[in-house]
């Protein structure tokens, strides 16, 4: 199994902050790895790094077989990067945007002209041609910045948050894309918030505080979960809500309308058992087992870190 | 894979070079300075900065009170820099006059005059001036070397009434001359710098650099991209002030048009790359412009636009040798005012291209393609 990139002990410090904190991470080639984490926990710092644009305070990075810094220039030849913030031209059209990237990374005359062509279509962009980058719409950025980091067909796409202010329609679009350049071989790797789309990634890592809390398939994750999953259906949720956490064996609960997603210690014998204890002076009553999301294992895996860490304190 | 590494290159340097030209033709305002600037200084500094002194008012003593010393005073008169309005008796009454601001020059006429201007051991007469104002003392103090001829005066008058002053003391004509050179090298260095001193830092604060700097593009690239569009732009500026030069002030240049515009050309690498430097210096546009007036006012001050270079302190001048204004007023000067060839200033010339050169470079090794 040929590596896209390869991380280890990668740790970035801000002054005496800790953006990231002895991040191993192995990416395989050919396949779509999510990386999720809360605000602030230093994924956008990570992807810096691997695209050298940030020297790492320690740790070592191989992108595409590539050392960085020593290779830096070659891999980023290969590679394309969409970055968080809006970084294309606001003044220069979509296609002088395209155009001006194309050529920067290498992609001249009637290969431009088609690639530009192809990718136009391929995000939508048909419409907007002549259009400032900057007064299109937050989606449409997005997709142009997106036709950008793939206008030179790169063997590993770096994507942060490539989604956000895309409408789902649009999303799902996306998706299909990504899939069809990893079935030709690219190698993706992509940050989201958003937990239908970390369900579709081949494999996912999650980052909290800066530390690598969590790394593995999405199927793998769920079942790995360490907490059972209680749904309880009521009336008055809210009452029950604060009397849930009141309890020590429950580790979150989530409000899913009239429905109270509970996440349980799983060293209870019978949560479901316990739990109906718990809430026997409540009427009207509804307790039944869930089956673990990815949003339960983005709970617990970015909670437990808070824990431990008070805990350490 | 040399001439594919050099032809990609250039690709890479002209799309640069075609996305500045791009910014420019969208920003009006930027691309609206590039004709009001060299427009409304030349007609300000143009009209307004006149270095000639004239009729400034002045008294006599006259202790001689022949008809040596009467000519001498209509002489001075007829300078046109000197204007008496008082006479008076004694040196004492000069200074008096001078101190209490009611005239600002005095010229006093010893008894034995005209016997010292034939034995020529000492001056034949002394002038007072009130040196509060220095351009004004300035103007005075070159009446020094007034060319006074007693007795041939009179007859040169009937005949060409002031020649021999006339020379010397030729209004309007000699500002415009002297200033209009050398505004064509302050309002190329005040675009230039200003124009470049913005590329970089602007990428930067509008979030661009993180792409830019992601792509394989290299420095070298990157800066010669930059600049070259501005090359034009200052080109396209010095035949604006030029043109306006001849049209409204008469400038002379017809003949030299070649090595005038070598000459600017030179010029504009050199700020250019100067720009270029604060550009990668600067956290963001405001301390940009901040580095960018650090470079001006000196520029303005010590390059011999507004004083005469030679009357600086020496470590002025020293100061100024590093200043390319310095070097092209010299060079501009040279080849407008004095029908000086190109070979006569390649001191100055080979200065600026090496300054344009070492700047280059300096940029090229600074900047860093990371966000730090
Ligand atoms: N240049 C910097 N200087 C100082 N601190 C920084 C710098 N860049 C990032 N940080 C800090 O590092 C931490 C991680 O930031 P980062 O942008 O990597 O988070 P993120 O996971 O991408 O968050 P988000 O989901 O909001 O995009 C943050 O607390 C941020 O304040
Ligand atoms: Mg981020």
């Amino acid at each position: 199994m040929k590596l896209a990139i390869e991380v280890k002990g990668l740790t970035k410090t801000f002054g005496s902050f800790t953006a990231v904190n002895q991040v191993d991470m192995r990416i395989p080639e050919n396949m779509v790895y999510g990386f999720l984490g809360p605000n602030g926990s230093g994924k956008t710092t990570a992807i810096r790094m691997m695209c050298g644009l940030l020297e790492p305070t320690a740790g070592e990075i191989t992108v595409l077989g590539m050392q960085i810094p020593a290779r830096t220039e070659a891999i980023r030849q290969q590679v394309g990067y969409m970055t968080q913030r809006f970084s294309m031209y606001g003044d220069l059209t979509v296609e002088q945007n395209l155009d001006f990237i194309g050529k920067i990374m290498g992609v001249t005359g009637k290969h431009l002209k088609r690639r530009k062509e192809e990718v136009k279509e391929q995000f939508n962009l048909q419409s907007f041609t002549s259009f400032l980058a900057g007064e299109l719409s937050g989606g449409q950025k997005r997709r142009l910045a997106l036709a950008a980091a793939t206008i030179h067909k790169p063997r590993l796409l770096l994507l942060d948050e490539p989604t956000s202010e895309v409408d789902p329609n649009t999303r799902r679009d996306f998706w299909d894309q990504l899939f069809t350049m990893c079935d030709q071989g690219a190698t993706i790797l992509v940050t989201t918030h958003l937990m239908d789309e970390a369900e579709r990634c081949h494999h996912l890592a999650i980052i909290n505080d800066g530390i690598k809390v969590a790394d593995g398939s999405p199927a793998a994750l769920k079942s790995d979960l360490a907490a059972a999953i209680v749904e309880v259906k009521s009336p008055r949720p809210a009452q029950i809500k604060s009397h849930l956490h009141s309890l020590t064996p429950v580790i979150s609960v989530t409000q899913v309308g009239m429905l109270l997603r509970v996440m349980v210690d799983p060293q209870l014998a019978s949560p479901l058992e316990w739990l109906s204890k718990e809430l026997a002076s409540f009427v009207d009553v509804e307790i039944r087992t869930s089956s673990p999301s990815i949003e339960d294992v983005f709970v617990m895996a970015t909670r437990k870190m808070s824990r431990d860490a008070e805990h350490g304190n | 894979m040399a001439t594919n590494g050099l032809r990609a290159s250039s690709i890479r340097t002209l799309a640069v070079c075609k996305k500045e030209v791009l910014h420019l033709v969208r920003d009006r305002l930027t691309f609206g300075m590039v004709v009001m600037i060299p427009l409304i200084q030349l007609v300000l500094f143009g009209y307004t900065i006149n270095t000639d002194v004239r009729d400034v008012p002045a008294a006599v003593a006259d202790s001689l009170e022949n008809s040596f010393s009467r000519q001498l005073v209509m002489d001075l008169q007829a300078s046109q820099v000197l204007d008496f309005r008082r006479t008076v008796h004694s040196p004492q009454e000069l200074e008096q006059l001078i101190a209490s601001g009611e005239v600002s020059a005095g010229v006093y006429i010893p008894p034995d005059a005209e016997n010292r201007y034939y034995t020529g051991d000492r001056p034949y007469a002394q002038i007072l001036i009130d040196g509060s104002d220095t351009v004004l003392a300035a103007a005075v103090t070159s009446l020094a070397r007034f060319p006074f001829l007693p007795g041939g005066v009179v007859s040169n008058r009937s005949q060409a009434p002031g020649l021999s002053t006339r020379l010397l003391y030729n209004p309007e004509k000699r500002a415009a001359l002297f200033t209009v050179p050398g505004l064509l090298g302050v309002i190329l260095t005040m675009t230039m710098i200003m124009f470049t001193s913005i590329a970089i830092v602007r990428e930067r604060e509008r979030g661009n650099m993180e792409l830019l700097i992601a792509t394989p593009i290299k420095n070298i690239e990157l800066m010669v991209g930059k600049i070259t569009p501005y090359i034009g732009i200052g080109l396209v500026q010095v035949s604006i002030i030029l043109f306006l030069g001849v049209l409204l002030f008469q400038i002379p240049v017809a003949g030299k048009l070649v090595s005038i515009f070598i000459a600017c050309l030179i010029f504009i690498l050199a700020n250019l790359t100067l720009g270029l430097i604060i550009s990668t210096l600067a956290r963001n546009q405001l301390a940009a412009m901040q580095m960018f007036i650090f470079v001006f006012l000196p520029s303005m001050l010590l390059s011999g636009f507004m004083f005469p270079f030679v009357a600086m302190p020496k470590i002025a001048q020293q100061l100024a040798e590093v200043l390319p204004l310095t070097h092209f007023l010299r060079i501009i000067r040279g080849i407008i005012l004095r029908n000086q060839p190109l070979s006569v200033v390649w001191e100055d010339l080979a200065f600026l291209l090496l300054f344009a050169l070492f700047f280059l470079i300096i940029s090229t090794i600074r900047f860093r393609k990371r966000l730090e």
